[in-house]
């Protein structure tokens, strides 16, 4: 097929683009151990951790494990950073949900350093996160999250972390 | 604070902190545990993987094992009370564990004032000489009763 000769199904582009994230989140088991799952709207994510007693780290209050919420920002900063990094390939059709479930090589950023912010303690309740890639060049990102539960306005923690991107994948 | 106080701290801390609800999904294990300081486990598991490719333990579960750390060495602590909050934690991933080994991580404060607690914190491999993560923490401290 060649040229613009008419616009894709919006069915077909929204079918492609779910099945890629649900692709990308599917390759991380860490993301399936904690629980996260992402929603879109068009290239945007959001992170959400559905509360579980399990991730729990101060019964008396009870509030989240901070190490609960720093993975779940963490996870949130890593699918944006991937998913923003292959959304030309995504939309162009170059890219596969099945590749990039099955390919190995397919890298994600490795993770250079990750500082929270702990602003208020979790409650124990579902929590959300959107990260926003500040600078992303060939070799280095830099990715800031932010996470929230019942009050977008009111963060109970943000996040800011550096990583080094992936080679480029060859491709035939 | 007395000693019998700090040996009672300590002896709760070592009971209770890879209890926690996500500590033990985690799998964490205590290996040890003093007077400001504190050492954990977390061995390897195929689900904690963040890079299928590689098969390295995905960072959200080392900053978990980190954190559990630094706040035991925090309660610990004989100036600090049995509560405490992370305020905000660093974390700098110098490598990847090598796949099927356990992470072991220590912390100390570094310094603990009325209000807050430094810790550092360095997390190991099978390799003693090269650490595959540092961490540095800002605690909340809760002081005992009755004390200042």
């Amino acid at each position: 097929m060649t040229g613009r000769t008419r616009p894709e199904p919006m069915q077909v582009v929204k079918q492609r683009r779910d099945a890629t994230l649900a692709a990308l989140v599917g390759r991380v088991p860490f993301i399936g151990t904690l629980g996260v799952v992402f929603e879109r709207r068009g290239d945007e994510l959001t992170a959400i951790l559905p509360f579980r007693e399990t991730l729990i780290g101060n019964p008396v209050l009870p509030a989240l494990h901070g190490g609960a919420t720093a993975g779940f920002l963490e996870v949130a900063a890593l699918v944006e950073l991937t998913w923003s990094g292959l959304w030309p390939e995504i939309e162009s059709g170059r890219l596969t949900p099945e590749q990039v479930a099955q390919d190995n090589r397919l890298r994600m950023p490795k993770t250079v350093d990750f500082t929270v912010d702990f602003l208020r303690s979790g409650l124990p309740r579902d929590a959300y996160a959107r990260a926003r890639v500040n600078r992303s060049g060939r070799r280095y990102a830099s990715v800031h999250v932010e996470g929230w539960q019942d009050n977008r306005n009111r963060l109970f923690a943000q996040a800011t972390g550096h990583f080094v991107m992936p080679e480029p994948p060859v491709r035939d | 604070m007395t000693d019998a106080d700090t040996e009672a701290r300590i002896a709760a801390v070592r009971a209770f902190i890879t209890d926690l609800p996500y500590a033990r999904a985690l799998g964490l294990d205590m290996l040890g545990v003093g007077a400001g300081w504190a050492e954990l486990a977390l061995p390897y598991r195929a689900d904690l993987v963040g890079d299928p490719a590689t098969g390295v333990m995905h960072g959200g579960a080392v900053s978990a094992l980190m954190d559990t750390t630094c706040g035991g060495a925090v309660m610990s602590h004989p100036d600090a009370g049995v509560a405490t909050a992370t305020l905000d934690l660093r974390i700098d991933y110098m490598r990847g564990a090598q796949p099927g080994q356990t992470v072991r991580a220590r912390a100390e404060c570094i310094r603990v004032t009325r209000t807050i607690a430094f810790v550092r914190a360095t997390a190991h491999d099978d390799d003693p000489d090269t650490p595959i993560a540092t961490a540095a923490g800002a605690f909340t401290v809760s002081r005992p009763e009755g004390d200042g």
